[in-house]
């Protein structure tokens, strides 16, 4: 189907009131959580959001701290669209899409402070644990980024950090879990026409005029912003998508554990 | 840039002597890269970008043109004398996030339809780095492409807010980057005050916010008239 | 002969430039209910049946009837694809190139035209997506033999056409060149004077919306 094909019922539809899945617009989709899936991360979790679906893989490494925060652990997160999860994916480096969606889940999780990064040094100035967060998307039906960012903070909730016995990692075995101290929640808000919609599926992320993604804190203190789509927005809209946002992720959050 | 102890606001004055809603000295200039169809120099005190637009030219490979619209094409980078440790000229994860987003924030203005099947390019190089590159960066493409006669629906204007110390400032440098409690890029299509790009990261509350993007506004109409000023000057 | 203004005040993308009452929107210039904006940096032109805006600057898009210098790309079977300086280029077919019957089965026809050959013809069609077709089946439009071609922002032609064909004639009557100006931008020059016509013409692109341009050049062209 050609891209301008795609979306046009979803976009009848929602001028009519209605969403494909017989969904109100502040509905998301059936959410499933999984925690613990992959024995040999760390930290591991899936999430289902209606078909979309995530799987986010938390490993720790030992490693050097940047030398501007000689004491703090370090966060590393990388997404990769892999050609299985869709016929738009390719094989090869990440695109400039996944670069984004890596980026916009990392700065909810690091602006948050949700790890207490202060904890995980191991000798000052030389050994730290490296956090990372690989994300991989195993299908995309749409709203990529509250999948990931939602398996993000779930698999970072029950990671465990491991035993050093001898200056090595000894895998399998633990020390502690990971101090993680806030659950951010990311909830990307649509607009078409003059209707607010959250979980954007597949068809419906074509034909959005606005999009933003918000990063909220337990304690209701925004982290991260980011306008997505072609269009133009209204400071307006923007606030009102701010408070739907708001709205969405403490439901969200009540999911987390 | 590293992380500091010292105090980012003394006496009501930033380190670099500014009031909180001060912006830096901002230079612009159009027309001064010769070979670009149109190109622009933009500089927020130290921070300074270049733009180069060519085009509307023919696509290739002609199977990415689009037979009903033309596309646009944006390129951000750093180079690497730009930063204090040297920065790998190869492409890094920030350079192609910001690429696709400066493009997001200049699309919303172009008239892509009256290019079907061409494409307009658009590079921007930052060549010293103290803050707010991508906001310079932006500035200075919208003013590469109305020099370039590129038809737009209006210009594009951007500046970068955020909070520091507890109080709400205007045009962060590289230091007040680092050190932020929250730094915010917005970019507007001045006349109908229409957004075009915004990112935030750092912790505030729903309240500051609105506080900050009305700033951001205020100052996006400030810098809109050094635009104007550097655009009519070149031809007036 | 319809009065139309056009003042030597410059106008940004997006500047309010009048109310529509009922005019043409023309081109560089879009409306959002009665008000009417600039899409270019550029110098407004209004009259009482349009409102438009001449760029500064910017590349040529073909428009329906503009007469266009083109060089000679390549020869088809049935008519010749030319550069008409823009993203896109014009196809001339043979039937609107040559008047006799030519049989294409046996006649090679770069034997009319050929890669390289320069012509003067007109914009004949252009589709929404921007095909576009040329003919020479209008006065004037020939082959153009000899001479060189400059480049000038295709803004500028209208200035160095000047008013009635004022400014060019006096360029060709001073230098004793030919002349031809393309609307593509594209402007032809012939003659042993020629240097002394391309700074004429290069001072007018660059001094375009001074005041006085017209006695500085009489002056340049005088000596």
């Amino acid at each position: 189907m050609g891209e301008k094909m795609e979306g046009q019922y979803a976009l009848e539809l929602i001028m009519k009131g209605k969403r494909v899945d017989e969904r109100n617009f502040e509905d998301f989709r059936e959410i499933k959580i999984e925690k613990n899936i992959i024995s040999k991360a760390e930290g591991s979790a899936r999430v289902k959001i209606g078909e979309t679906e995530v799987i986010v893989g938390v490993k720790l490494n030992t490693g050097e701290p940047f030398s501007d925060t000689p004491e703090e652990g370090v966060l590393i997160v990388n997404a990769e669209f892999t050609p299985l999860a869709s016929p738009d994916f390719e094989s090869g480096p990440p695109g400039e899409d996944a670069v984004e969606l890596a980026r916009i889940v990392d700065r909810g999780i690091r602006e948050s402070k949700c790890i207490e990064v202060g904890k995980l040094c191991i000798v000052p100035e030389e050994k730290v644990w490296m956090v990372f967060v690989d994300i991989h998307i195993i299908n995309d039906q749409g709203n990529l980024l509250d999948a990931a960012a939602l398996a993000a903070i779930v698999a970072l909730l029950n990671t465990k950090i491991p035993k050093i016995k001898d200056e090595e990692i000894v895998r399998g075995e633990y020390e502690k879990d990971l101090p993680v101290v806030f659950k951010p929640i990311n909830i990307v808000v649509g607009k078409v026409g003059n209707n607010f919609l959250v979980d954007p599926n597949f068809e419906e992320e074509k034909i959005l005029d606005a999009k933003l993604s918000v990063s909220v804190r337990d304690d209701d203190k925004i982290c991260a912003l980011q306008k997505q789509g072609k269009n133009e927005v209204s400071m307006e809209d923007l606030e009102k998508m701010v408070d739907i946002a708001m709205k969405k992720s403490k439901e969200m959050r009540k999911l987390v554990k | 840039m590293t992380k500091t102890e010292e105090k980012m606001i003394v006496n009501g004055k930033r380190i670099d002597g500014r009031k909180p809603d001060e912006l830096r000295k901002i230079e612009m200039k159009v027309g001064v890269i010769s070979r670009a169809t149109g190109s622009a120099h933009v500089s927020f005190g130290n921070t300074v970008a270049l733009a180069s637009v060519h085009g509307p030219r023919e696509l290739f490979p002609r199977w990415m043109q689009e037979s009903e619209s033309g596309i646009f094409r944006c390129r951000y980078n750093m180079a690497p004398f730009s930063v204090e440790d040297r920065k790998s000229p190869a492409p890094d994860r920030r350079s192609v996030e910001l690429s696709k987003v400066i493009r997001l924030a200049i699309e919303p203005a172009l008239f892509l339809e009256e290019f079907p099947k061409a494409t307009i390019d658009a590079f921007v190089e930052v060549i010293q780095a103290d803050g707010s590159t991508r906001v310079a960066g932006i500035n200075a493409t919208s003013l590469a492409l109305a020099h370039a006669g590129i038809p737009m629906k209006d210009l594009i204007v951007a500046c970068s807010v955020g909070k520091i110390d507890g109080t709400l400032i205007v045009d962060l440098n590289g230091k007040e980057d680092n050190n932020s409690e929250c730094d915010m890029a917005v970019a507007m299509m001045p006349r109908k005050e229409k957004i075009t790009l915004l990112q935030m990261d750092g912790v505030i509350t729903r309240k500051e916010f609105s506080e900050l993007l009305n700033l951001a506004k205020e100052n996006c109409k400030k810098i809109y008239e050094l635009q104007k000023k550097a655009l009519k000057e070149k031809f007036g | 002969m319809e009065e139309v203004k056009e003042t030597r005040e410059v106008v940004l993308p997006g500047e309010f430039i009048g109310e529509k009452k009922g005019r043409k929107v023309g081109r560089g210039a879009y409306f959002e209910g009665e008000k009417v904006f600039s899409k270019f940096l550029g110098i407004p032109r209004t009259s009482e049946m349009e409102i438009s805006v001449i760029p500064l600057s910017g590349i040529y898009l073909p428009n329906f009837g503009d007469k266009i210098i083109a060089i000679i790309e390549s020869v088809e079977l049935s008519g010749w694809f030319v550069n008409i300086n823009s993203p896109y280029n014009a196809f001339l077919p043979l039937a609107e190139a040559v008047e006799e019957f030519v049989d294409t089965s046996r006649t090679d026809i770069s034997r009319y035209f050929d890669v390289g050959d320069v012509i003067f013809c007109r914009i004949s069609r252009v589709t929404k997506n921007k095909t576009v077709q040329a003919s020479m089946n209008d006065v004037g439009c020939r082959k153009l033999y000899g001479g060189i071609i400059i480049k000038v922002t295709p803004s500028k032609i209208p200035r160095i056409i000047g008013k009635a064909g004022s400014m060019v004639t006096l360029i060709k009557s001073k230098t004793g060149c030919d002349i031809y100006t393309g609307q593509n931008g594209l402007v032809w020059i012939r003659g042993e004077n020629k240097a002394k016509a391309i700074e004429a013409i290069l001072t007018i692109e660059k001094e375009s919306h001074t005041v006085g341009l017209t006695e500085k050049i009489e002056k340049m062209l005088g000596e």
